[in-house]
C-alpha cells in the first residue's frame, strides 16, 4: 500500500510555530506522510510556510478565515473535518493541549471517528501509548472506529533520530463553508473576545522548563518560597509548587505541579517540602532526575528520589547556592 | 429581572485518585471494584458554581450521572450540596463505553430534560480527557465555554425574558498557558470548570438529611432509544490492546543528617551534568 497522508494541525501563535509542531510531525512520520493544516487569519504572511519548510513539511493545506481566530475550537474542527472527508487521510494529529483537545473532541463527533487524548508514542500500525492514572498505569490502545485522531502529548515524543532535510513546501489553499456543516449552523461557536497574557516574570514556562524547583506545604511560607526562586533562578529553572502550597495561598495557583495542575518533564526535578501525594507525583514523575529535600524520612516522595536529602530545606538550599556560585567562580 | 436558570450538573463517579487505582484484568475498564469511590473532585466545583448561579435568580439544579448502578451511592452524596433532584442513566450494556459513545449518551439524556445551562468539571480525575464539553456542545448544536476560572450570566439581550436562556449570555475567564482568554455565547450552553472556579461548600447536618429524600429517577438504554450494540464494549471506538504498570525508578541515594548536604547535591547535579 502507499504511503498514506496524515493530517497534522499546526500549533502556532503570534506569528510563529509553537515546539509542539515539530513533534506532532514526529510522531505523524512513523504513521505516513505528513500533511501540514495551517489555519491562520487573511492578513497572515508567508513566515509560518518557511518555518515549516524547515522542519521537512513538504506539503501545506491552509486556510486563511477570520473565524479561525474568533471562536474556540470550532473553526478548526469543521476545517479538519472536511480535509477527512475530502482527502481521507490516514490519521489526524493534534496537540494535547486544551484547545487540541477541545478541537479533537468536535473532529470525533464530527466523523464519527475514534480518539485517543494525552498520546505519549504512537508506532506505524497507529498503536498509541498512554499513561493514565497518575502515570502509574501505561496502556497501549488503537482507533476502531473511523479516522483515527490522536492528541499528542507534546514533549513526550522523542525527537527524530535523522534531522529532516529543510524543504520548500508546496502551499494548497483551502476554504470551508462554515454555516453549512450539517449539524446545526454555527450554533456552537464560542466568542473569543479578549486574550489576557498575565505577567509571569523572568523565569522559563513551567510545562518546558528544563529545571523546576517545586516546594510544598514544608516551605512554610511564602517567604519561604523567595528562596526557592533563588535556586530557581541560579539553575536557570522554573518554580512550581504542590497543590498544599498553592491551597494553602504559599504560591499562586498558576504554578501547580500535579493531577489538577500542570504536567512536566524536565531534566531535574527538585522537591522540597512536598510529601509527594499521588496527585503530585502524577505531574512530575516522568522527571529525568528527582532531587527531594524533606525534614520527614517518611515522606514517599524519597520512593522515587535519584538523590534524597533528609534535611531543613531552608539550610540545604543556601549551602547548595553558595557551592552553586563556587562552582560558577572556578 | 433576571429569569430562574435551570442547571443541569453532569457527575461521574471515579476512583479515588488518592489510592492506587488500576484498569481491571479482564476487560481493561476503569476497576471500580477494589478502591474507594467517590464523585470527581472536579464536579464538586460545578455543583458549586451551579448553586450559586441559582441562589439569587432561582431555577432547578439536577445532577445527571452516567454509571452503574452503585453510583448511585455517589449521586446521594453529590446531592448533599443542595442540588434539587438527580437522573441516573444506568444499564449494563454502557459498561466499557468510550467517550464518543459516552457523550451520545449523554446527549440523548439531556434532551429529555429541561435546562439553561449545563455545567461539569473541566475533566475527570479517572479518564482525564477533557472532550465531553466539546463533544456534548457538536452534538447538541450549543456553544461550550470550557476551563472557565471564572463564569458569569448576563441579561444583556432581553431582561424581561420568560426563561434564561432567551437573551441570555454566558462569559467566562478561559484558563490558558499564559492567563486566559474571555470568551462568550448565548445560552443555551455548557460550561467546563476548573478547581480555581469556587471553594466548594461543605454540606451541613441539614443538607445531608435533606438529600435523603430527593428525588433520583433512572434512565435505561431503551428509554433513550438507543440500541445496546451502538454503546459499551460492543460499540466502542477505540479498544486497549495492553495495560501494565509503569516500571518503578531505580532507588536513589538518600543522604541524612549530614552537615554537607548542600554541597553534597550541588556535587551530584555536577556529576549528572545538570549544572
Amino acid at each position: 500500500m502507499a504511503a498514506s497522508s496524515v493530517l497534522v494541525l499546526v500549533e502556532h501563535a503570534a506569528g510563529t510555530l509553537n515546539k509542539a509542531t515539530a513533534d506532532l510531525l514526529t510522531a505523524a512520520r512513523g504513521l505516513g506522510e505528513p500533511i501540514a493544516v495551517l489555519l491562520d487569519t487573511p492578513d497572515a504572511d508567508e513566515a509560518l510556510i518557511a518555518e515549516l519548510g524547515k522542519l521537512g513539511v513538504d506539503a501545506v493545506l491552509r486556510l486563511r478565515h477570520p473565524r479561525v481566530a474568533k471562536y474556540v475550537a470550532t473553526p478548526a474542527a469543521k476545517a479538519l473535518a472536511h480535509l477527512v472527508a475530502q482527502r481521507q487521510p490516514a490519521a489526524v494529529l493534534v496537540a494535547a493541549t486544551a484547545d487540541g483537545k477541545e478541537i479533537a473532541g468536535r473532529l470525533a463527533v464530527l466523523t464519527e471517528s475514534g480518539l485517543l487524548t494525552d498520546v505519549t508514542d504512537l508506532n506505524s500500525e497507529g498503536a498509541a501509548v498512554q499513561e493514565i492514572f497518575a502515570g502509574s498505569t501505561i496502556v497501549r490502545s488503537h482507533v476502531t472506529v473511523g479516522t483515527p485522531i490522536y492528541a499528542v502529548r507534546t514533549g513526550a515524543i522523542s525527537p527524530d533520530a535523522i534531522t529532516p532535510q529543510p524543504t520548500t513546501p508546496t502551499v494548497e489553499e483551502f476554504t470551508v463553508d462554515f454555516s453549512t456543516d450539517g449539524v446545526s449552523h454555527t450554533l456552537e461557536d464560542a466568542q473569543i473576545l479578549e486574550e489576557v497574557v498575565e505577567p509571569k516574570g523572568s523565569r522559563p514556562d513551567l510545562a518546558d522548563a528544563a529545571v523546576v524547583v517545586a516546594g510544598g506545604r514544608g516551605v512554610g511560607s511564602a517567604a519561604g518560597f523567595e528562596l526557592l526562586e533563588q535556586f530557581a533562578d541560579a539553575l536557570g529553572g522554573a518554580v512550581g509548587a504542590s497543590r498544599a502550597a498553592t491551597d494553602g495561598g504559599l504560591y499562586p495557583h498558576q504554578f501547580q505541579v500535579g493531577q489538577t495542575g500542570k504536567t512536566v518533564s524536565p531534566q531535574l526535578y527538585i522537591a522540597c517540602g512536598i510529601s509527594g501525594a499521588i496527585q503530585h507525583r502524577a505531574g512530575m514523575q516522568t522527571a529525568h532526575t528527582i532531587v527531594v529535600i524533606n525534614s520527614d524520612p517518611n515522606s514517599p516522595i524519597f520512593e522515587i528520589a535519584d538523590f534524597g536529602i533528609v534535611g531543613d530545606l531552608h539550610t540545604v538550599i543556601p549551602q547548595a547556592l553558595v557551592a552553586l556560585r563556587e562552582r560558577a567562580g572556578h | 429581572m433576571s429569569g430562574p436558570l435551570n442547571v443541569v450538573v453532569l457527575v461521574k463517579q471515579v476512583p479515588d485518585s488518592g489510592a492506587p487505582r488500576s484498569l481491571s484484568a479482564t476487560d481493561a475498564t476503569v476497576d471500580r471494584e477494589s478502591g474507594d469511590l467517590v464523585v470527581n473532585e472536579m464536579d464538586e466545583y460545578a455543583i458549586e458554581e451551579a448553586l450559586r448561579l441559582t441562589k439569587d435568580r432561582g431555577g432547578q439544579v439536577t445532577l445527571l450521572t452516567m454509571g452503574p448502578v452503585q453510583a448511585a451511592q455517589s449521586i446521594r452524596k453529590a446531592l448533599q450540596m443542595g442540588a434539587d433532584a438527580a437522573v441516573h442513566i444506568t444499564d449494563e450494556a454502557l459498561h466499557g463505553s468510550c467517550a464518543v459513545k459516552t457523550s451520545l449518551v449523554l446527549a440523548a439524556a439531556l434532551r429529555t430534560l429541561e435546562w439553561d445551562l449545563v455545567i461539569c468539571g473541566a475533566e475527570s480525575t479517572d479518564g482525564q480527557l477533557a472532550v465531553l464539553p466539546a463533544m456534548l456542545s457538536q452534538r447538541l448544536g450549543i456553544p461550550a465555554l470550557t476551563g472557565a476560572r471564572k463564569l458569569a450570566i448576563d441579561d444583556s439581550v432581553d431582561g424581561a425574558a420568560e426563561t434564561a436562556s432567551a437573551g441570555c449570555v454566558g462569559r467566562i475567564e478561559r484558563q490558558t498557558e499564559t492567563g486566559y482568554q474571555l470568551v462568550q455565547a448565548e445560552l443555551p450552553a455548557i460550561v467546563s470548570v476548573w478547581d480555581t472556579i469556587n471553594e466548594p461548600r461543605y454540606p451541613t447536618f441539614r443538607d445531608i438529611m435533606a438529600a435523603k429524600s430527593k428525588p433520583i429517577s433512572t434512565l435505561c438504554l431503551a428509554d433513550l432509544g438507543i440500541a445496546s450494540s451502538d454503546v459499551g464494549a460492543a460499540g466502542a471506538t477505540s479498544r486497549v490492546d495492553e495495560a501494565v504498570p509503569r516500571p518503578p525508578r531505580q532507588a536513589g541515594v538518600i543522604v541524612e543528617g549530614d552537615e554537607r548536604a548542600g554541597t553534597k547535591l550541588v556535587e551530584f547535579l555536577a556529576t549528572r551534568r545538570l549544572v
